[in-house]
């Protein structure tokens, strides 16, 4: 009889819990010492999505490359400040006209199954990434080497047709083993679900759906990592992985602004996890279609980007997790000037500029008129990110009070990319681009990749700006190439072709156990291998 | 009865052959490609890889010519291989989520079963009574709360709060070092949040249907009749009444097969069990034509086998369609 009533009560009680569960927020978390190294113990990652699978080469989604990352190593890597340093490759020379790179190979490197690591490995892997049958998204690079030769076990040189510069950091590719799939079909190679590299990690297990097993390669060039085995756990929900961190069951995750902000200060938490907070490489803009008339006009655009109030955003999207972005760069890395005035929020100055491109008069619903016409436009964005929806909603608010009628459609990723980014059909939308480490966008912002399906879709014309591409991705000099971006970022912050909107913050939180964790512009990951649990706190 | 069987699997083929048709044209139709999905906003990828990709994949065949490969191969019951980058057989992909998510339907079609027809028979025989009141707020709460909601509140009350139960997936870290024992307990616990709340929220269905059949059947003259007889009230109900009630039950239960190799997204995904529905659901995100076109078959077939069972079953029952028109 009473079985009705059961339910409901024990509902609201589990409210009542969770809404206690927010409070005490006083004194300071016990600080942890910082023991001492020791191998062992396991580090258990949550994570949204699923790898595809454990060849890079094929894969173009972020978990494979992620748990792909441990498993194999590149000729260079980027270390904790954005600088490229050698990985397999000791060192390497560039010859005084650019155009050839001389690599010399780290030796006594082993592959997991016991194989040693040779220029035949890096031989192949450049030959199968260009070769017309694999169905790559990373051969683009790798294009532009005009020969490649292995001179010897150890050396790896290749040759460009003219200076290159990203090219250096296209060697980062993870280098697959020769000897396990010369003269194999790639696409149907076992590899895929069972990698052999030469990295810090060893494959051991994948169970579908469920998690990846590696376990510490005690033979790693670097030296045997102290923590023993990386758990890779797939778990598609974001509360649920929540829940799982605060049972114990996982180690480290993505937390979201409001979990960082609102829900991870009790001591209690601070007492258990570590949260850090770094600016993530990428950033959000609001771009608009340079072909349709009411955005021709420069004018028009800064008008827009004054009357956004970016501060306000930031707050209201990302709790304050983020931080201003002017430009296409992260805030603090090389290319990123950081001379740039950008226009800050100033409504009067919106109206003013608005005044001088001809849009005086308003109509009785307080929009701006211009040859009978009202200003009126649509922001389109994709759907499922509600950061995106919620930062629209905001710039609708600010532009209504300019006198601009903004309509907010959200639209299905596929559908958004056939019916209108690729037939630039579309007024104004909310995206965001990563940040990649080499400063190079000639993809995005060259006059020539305006077409259909390439990515200059808000068809960005602008002759400087074309020069200062062509010339910031032919030269190796570091000054020169510095001189490009920053003069492309000043024409940036004039034409406003996008509003540069923000720059979100990364929030992992790592169990406190793990120890050696050291903040770094690249994020805490670069240094895996060297975090440690102390004996005594060991868990698994 | 054996001409009737013969007319039922010949009516399934011009059936099973137009869902093909259809299921092709749909996917096909859906904004987007797959090698749209993998490669769109990269940079990296230039035009002439694109172009790779398509054809590594036959997508720049017109579309009669794909459809009549697909089918050829379907014909070999070759599902083909995935659209996804690791391009792996799909009856492979299949095959390694299908026990996962059948058990678990199974489970909870057993539970739903066992528990909504005696609560509906219950509600039935006590009509109006509070206890009836009482079992109809307990299925409509069922019914209305919104699965995701109760299922957090639940992995937080047991698995936060009281570390009684796992929160989500199947088994425990380090499960493989397990006997066979405590991994069946291991996965047993894994599995008690998801169907208590998959069971939950579907009783309400399946216990009103029960009900108000059995309140049909009680209606009837041949009840008054065995009532009139003098027959002990509980061989009225469970040997006279039960048996004519639970005719229309067999149709349900046999619509249910095709549900059971299908799960359900919200919950897979809460629960972060590696089951068919996400498998479906990343397929269509990613236009993984293969995978996508191969479930849905599969869902198909078993939906009309569903169908056939249910017929058969009634026509065992019920000598009135054996003998009819069929």
């Amino acid at each position: 009889m009473r079985r009705g009533w059961v339910a409901p009560l024990v509902l609201l009680s589990l409210v009542l819990q969770v809404a206690c569960d927010s409070g005490s927020n006083r004194a300071a978390p016990v600080m942890r010492g910082p023991g001492k190294p020791a191998y062992g113990d396991a580090l258990v990652v949550g994570s949204i999505g699923e790898p595809s699978t454990m060849i890079p080469l094929l894969a173009s989604d972020s978990p494979s490359h992620e748990v792909a990352g441990h498993i194999y190593n590149g000729l260079v890597r980027y270390d904790k400040d954005f600088k490229l340093e050698g990985d397999l490759a000791e060192s390497w020379e560039v010859s005084p006209d650019g155009l050839a790179i001389t690599f010399h190979l780290r030796k006594g490197v082993k592959w997991h199954d016991g194989a040693e690591f040779t220029s035949r490995d890096v031989l192949f892997t450049y030959l199968v990434t260009i070769d017309p049958k694999t169905p790559t998204a990373y051969a683009e690079a790798f294009k532009q080497v005009q020969h490649a030769e292995a001179p010897a076990t150890h050396t790896f040189r290749v040759t460009y047709a003219r200076p290159f510069a990203p090219a250096l950091e296209s060697w980062g590719m993870s280098i697959l083993p020769a000897h396990l799939l010369e003269g194999k079909d790639i696409t149907k190679s076992g590899l895929s679900r069972h990698p052999v590299g030469t990295g810090p990690y060893v494959f051991k297990e994948w169970v579908a759906g469920q998690k990846l097993v590696l376990e510490s390669n005690h033979d790693y060039y670097e030296g045997r990592p102290y923590i023993d085995r990386y758990v890779y756990r797939i778990i598609p929900d974001n509360s649920t992985m929540y829940m799982e961190l605060k049972a114990g069951t996982l180690d480290m995750m993505g937390l979201s602004p409001v979990q960082y902000q609102r829900q991870t200060n009790t001591v209690k938490f601070r007492d258990r996890f570590n949260k850090y907070r770094y600016p993530a490489s990428a950033f959000t803009y609001l771009g608009y279609n340079l072909r349709h008339p009411l955005f021709s006009d420069r004018r028009v655009r800064q008008a827009l980007t004054s009357a956004i109030n970016k501060e306000e955003i930031i707050q209201g999207v990302l709790l304050g997790m983020g931080q201003i972005a002017s430009g296409p760069y992260k805030p603090g890395t090389w290319a990123w000037n950081p001379h740039i005035k950008d226009f800050d929020y100033n409504p009067e100055r919106a109206k003013q500029l608005l005044a001088e491109a001809g849009w005086k008069e308003t109509n009785p619903d307080g929009i701006l008129v211009k040859g009978g016409k009202p200003f009126q436009f649509t922001i389109l964005t994709n759907q499922g990110n509600s950061e995106r929806l919620k930062t629209a909603q905001i710039i609708q608010r600010r532009l209504k009070k300019i006198g601009i009628d903004v309509k907010i459609r959200v639209i299905e990723w596929a559908s958004l990319l056939s019916q209108f980014i690729d037939k630039g059909n579309f007024e104004a939308l909310i995206m965001g681009w990563t940040i990649g480490q080499d400063p190079d966008i000639y993809d995005v912002w060259h006059s020539s990749k305006t077409g259909s399906k390439e990515l200059n879709f808000i068809g960005f014309k602008n002759s400087m700006v074309d020069h200062f591409l062509e010339e910031g991705r032919s030269t190796f000099d570091m000054e020169k190439r510095k001189q490009c971006y920053y003069g492309i970022q000043e024409i940036f912050a004039k034409e406003q072709p996008y509003t540069f909107l923000y720059v979100p913050d990364a929030l992992p939180v790592v169990n406190a156990r793990f120890r050696g964790i050291e903040p770094a512009p690249a994020g805490i990951s670069y240094n895996l291998i060297r975090w440690y649990v102390p004996k005594e706190e060991q868990m698994h | 009865m054996a001409q009737y069987l013969i007319k039922r699997f010949l009516m399934m083929v011009p059936l099973a052959l137009g869902i093909t048709l259809i299921t092709f044209t749909v996917i096909h139709l859906a904004p987007g490609e797959p090698v749209e999905m993998q490669v769109a906003m990269n940079p990296k990828v230039s035009a002439e890889a694109r172009q790779r990709m398509r054809e590594f994949y036959g997508l720049d065949k017109p579309l009669h010519v794909q459809y009549g490969q697909w089918l050829v191969r379907l014909a070999h019951l070759d599902f083909g291989r995935s659209f996804a980058p690791d391009n792996r057989q799909v009856i492979d992909k299949i095959k390694e989520r299908i026990p996962v998510t059948l058990s678990l339907n199974i489970i909870a079609l057993i539970l739903e079963f066992g528990i909504a027809v005696p609560i509906g028979i219950l509600a039935a025989t006590r009509r109006n009574t509070p206890l009836d009141k009482a079992i109809t707020v307990f299925v409509f709460a069922g019914f209305a709360v919104p699965t995701f909601w109760l299922a957090l509140l639940l992995m937080y009350f047991f698995g936060v709060k009281l570390s009684w139960l796992p929160i989500s997936g199947l088994h425990s870290l380090g499960s493989e070092g397990f006997g066979t024992f405590t991994w069946l307990l291991d996965m047993g616990k894994h599995l008690i949040l998801p169907v208590s709340v998959a069971t939950f929220s579907s009783l309400a269905g399946l216990s009103r249907y029960m009900r108000s059949t059995m309140l049909e059947v009680i209606g009837q003259d041949y009840i008054t009749t065995a009532r009139a007889k003098g027959l002990p009230e509980r061989v009225v109900i469970y040997k006279h009444a039960l048996r004519n009630a639970l005719l229309p039950v067999i149709t349900l239960l046999g619509f249910s097969i095709p549900g059971l190799i299908g799960g359900s997204v919200i919950f897979e995904t809460i629960y972060a069990i590696p089951g068919m529905g996400q498998l479906f659901y990343m397929g269509v995100m990613s236009r993984d034509y293969p995978l996508v076109m191969g479930i849905l078959v599969i869902g198909a077939c078993l939906t009309l086998v569903g169908n056939l069972l249910a017929d058969v079953g009634y026509a065992m029952a019920d000598p009135r369609i054996r003998q009819g028109q069929g």
